[in-house]
C-alpha cells in the first residue's frame, strides 16, 4: 500500500517524534509513504481566521502536488488534515470556487486522489486487523484514553468520520494492540491549542480538565492523533499533572517492538518512561 | 413579532446580517436560539458572547458589538457548534467571516494579540513556504510585547530539539508568495 505523505510544519519541529514514529511504523507494516514533493504550509488556523481565500489556495497547492504524484494523501496532523480535506470538499462540491482556485494556481483538479488522516489510513484503509496480526509485544496492562480532538471528526459532512460524537476507530486500534481503551466523554473536546500562545491561562484550564477526566476514567495515558493536541496536552498542563500523552503511532511502534522507539520518547515534555517501565514495555 | 422571527430568507434581513450570510454562505436567519451551540462551546466560560448570542446580534444588525467582541477572537474553531446545530448553521464559518470583516474594517480586536499571532504565523509561511516555529514565536513575542510567558517550557522544547534554529524553506517559494498576493487582492 502506498500513500503520498504530507507531514506538515509541526512534524519538523515540535512534533518530531510523531514524524519519526509514523515513518518507522509504516515501514514496519509495509506501507510506503512518499513525502509530497516541495510541500508548503496548509495555512492552519491563522489563514482561515483571517483570509478565507488564502485558506483554500494554500492547501490546494498541496492537493495538486499529490494529484501529480498519483497517490492518496495521508496526513498525520489533524489541523493540516482539516485544511486539506475542506479544500478537497470545496473543489469537489463548489464549481465556482473550483474554477477560481484552478485559475489562481494554473492546475486542473481531477478528483483522482483522496485525503485521509493518517489514523484513517492505518486503521480503515490498511486495516486494524492487519496491524493486530503483526503485534509482537501486546500492550498488556496499559489503560488509555483515546483523544480524537476536533478537526479529525468535524465537520462530519466534510470528514465523513464515523460516529462523530463518540468515535471508536482509535479505541479499536488500542484494544487490538493489547491495551484497554477506557470509555470517557471528552474524546472530541477541543484542546484549545489555537489559544495557547495568546491566552495561556485559558488553555491551561481547558487542558487540565481534559487530563483530569482521562484520569477519572481510569486511564494511565492519553493517546492522540495530532501534534497540536499532543503539544497542548503536554505543554499547557499544570506542572503537577504527570499523565503521559502518546501519539497513536508510538503505541503501534511499541507493539511491533520497533527498537527505534527509544528516540521518540526522549522527546516528550512529560516523560512516559516510568509508566512504560512499570508495564515492562520500555524496550 | 420580532424582526428576526419575521425573516425566513436572507433577503429579509438587515444589511449587516445579509452581508454576513452571503459572505459565510450560512442561513443566519434560521437560528431560533435553541442554544445547542452554546451548550458545547468550550470558550463558554471565558467569552463575552456565546455563539447563539453572536447569531442574535447579527440578526439584529448590531455590527459594532459583534465585530469588536472578544468572542470572535476567542473562538477555538473547534466546530462543535455547527456539528450540533439543528439548522445546519456552520457557526465556525460565520466566525471566520466576522474576523475577516473586523480586520478589513480595522475594528480594534477584542483580544489584542490574536491577530498579531496570526500575522506572525502567516509572515513566516509567506517568506519560507513553511512555518518556522522558532522564529515565528520569537516574532510574535516581539510584536505582542508578551516577552516572558512560556520561557521555561520554551527552553525545555529547545533542549529536546523541538525548536530548531535551522529549518528548510521550500524550493518554490515564489509559488507561495504568489498565492499570498492573489489572496490579498494585490
Ligand atoms: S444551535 Fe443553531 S439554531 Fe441553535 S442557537 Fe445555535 S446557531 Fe441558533
Ligand atoms: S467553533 Fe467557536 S463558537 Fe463554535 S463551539 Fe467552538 S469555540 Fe464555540
Amino acid at each position: 500500500m502506498k500513500f503520498t505523505y504530507y507531514p506538515g510544519c509541526s512534524l519538523e519541529s515540535s512534533a518530531k517524534e510523531y514524524n519519526l514514529s509514523a515513518q518507522s511504523v509504516c515501514r514496519g507494516l509495509g506501507i510506503e509513504l512518499l513525502e509530497l514533493e516541495d510541500w508548503s504550509c496548509c495555512g492552519a488556523t491563522s489563514a482561515h481566521n483571517t483570509n478565507r481565500l488564502l485558506a483554500e489556495l494554500l492547501p490546494a497547492r498541496n492537493l495538486f502536488i499529490a494529484q501529480r504524484m498519483g497517490y492518496d494523501i495521508a496526513v498525520p496532523c489533524s489541523a493540516c488534515y482539516s485544511r486539506l480535506k475542506k479544500t478537497d470538499y470545496v473543489l469537489r462540491n463548489n464549481e465556482e470556487k473550483r474554477r477560481e482556485i484552478e485559475q489562481a494556481l494554473g492546475f486542473k483538479f481531477d478528483g483522482s486522489v483522496q485525503v485521509y488522516h493518517l489514523l484513517e489510513a492505518l486503521t480503515v484503509k490498511f486495516g486494524t486487523a492487519n496491524i493486530a496480526a503483526q503485534v509482537k509485544k501486546p500492550l498488556a496492562g496499559l489503560k488509555a484514553a483515546c483523544y480524537y480532538g476536533c478537526l479529525i471528526v468535524r465537520p462530519p459532512e466534510v470528514t465523513g468520520f464515523a460516529r462523530p460524537e463518540n468515535p471508536m476507530i482509535m479505541d479499536g486500534l488500542v484494544n487490538a494492540l493489547g491495551a484497554e481503551a477506557r470509555p470517557w466523554s471528552y474524546k472530541t473536546d477541543c484542546c484549545s491549542s489555537n489559544q495557547g500562545l495568546v491566552n495561556a491561562g485559558i488553555a491551561r484550564r481547558v487542558v487540565d480538565r481534559i487530563l483530569g477526566m482521562a484520569a477519572e476514567a481510569g486511564a494511565d495515558a492519553v493517546v492522540t492523533a495530532c501534534p497540536l493536541c499532543q503539544t497542548a496536552l503536554e505543554m499547557r498542563r499544570s506542572p503537577d499533572i504527570t499523565i503521559p500523552v502518546f501519539y497513536f503511532t508510538e503505541l503501534i511502534g511499541i507493539a511491533l517492538d520497533l527498537p527505534a522507539r527509544k528516540d521518540w520518547f526522549v522527546k516528550h515534555l512529560v516523560d512516559p518512561g516510568p509508566l512504560l517501565q512499570n508495564l515492562s514495555l520500555a524496550g | 413579532m420580532s424582526a428576526a422571527a419575521e425573516c425566513t430568507t436572507l433577503s429579509g434581513l438587515n444589511g449587516f446580517a445579509r452581508e454576513v450570510g452571503e459572505k459565510s454562505g450560512q442561513s443566519i436567519q434560521l437560528c431560533y436560539q435553541c442554544q445547542k451551540c452554546a451548550a458545547g462551546c468550550p470558550m463558554g466560560e471565558f467569552t463575552d458572547y456565546y455563539p447563539n448570542q453572536i447569531l442574535r446580534l447579527i440578526q439584529f444588525g448590531r455590527k459594532e458589538e459583534v465585530l469588536k467582541s472578544k468572542g470572535i477572537w476567542l473562538c477555538f474553531s473547534c466546530e462543535t457548534c455547527g456539528a450540533r446545530c439543528p439548522n445546519d448553521i456552520n457557526i465556525a464559518e460565520v466566525m471566520d467571516t466576522l474576523r475577516e470583516m473586523a480586520l478589513a474594517e480595522k475594528v480594534p480586536p477584542g483580544i489584542k494579540n490574536a491577530p498579531i499571532f496570526h500575522q506572525a504565523f502567516l509572515n513566516s509561511v509567506k517568506n519560507r513556504g513553511r512555518v518556522h516555529e522558532t522564529l515565528m514565536m520569537m516574532n510574535y513575542k516581539l510584536k505582542s510585547g508578551d516577552l516572558f510567558s512560556d520561557l521555561d517550557v520554551g527552553l525545555k522544547m529547545f533542549q529536546k530539539g523541538k525548536l530548531p534554529i535551522l529549518s528548510r524553506s521550500i524550493k518554490n517559494k515564489g509559488e507561495v508568495k504568489k498565492i499570498f498576493h492573489r489572496a490579498s487582492g494585490k
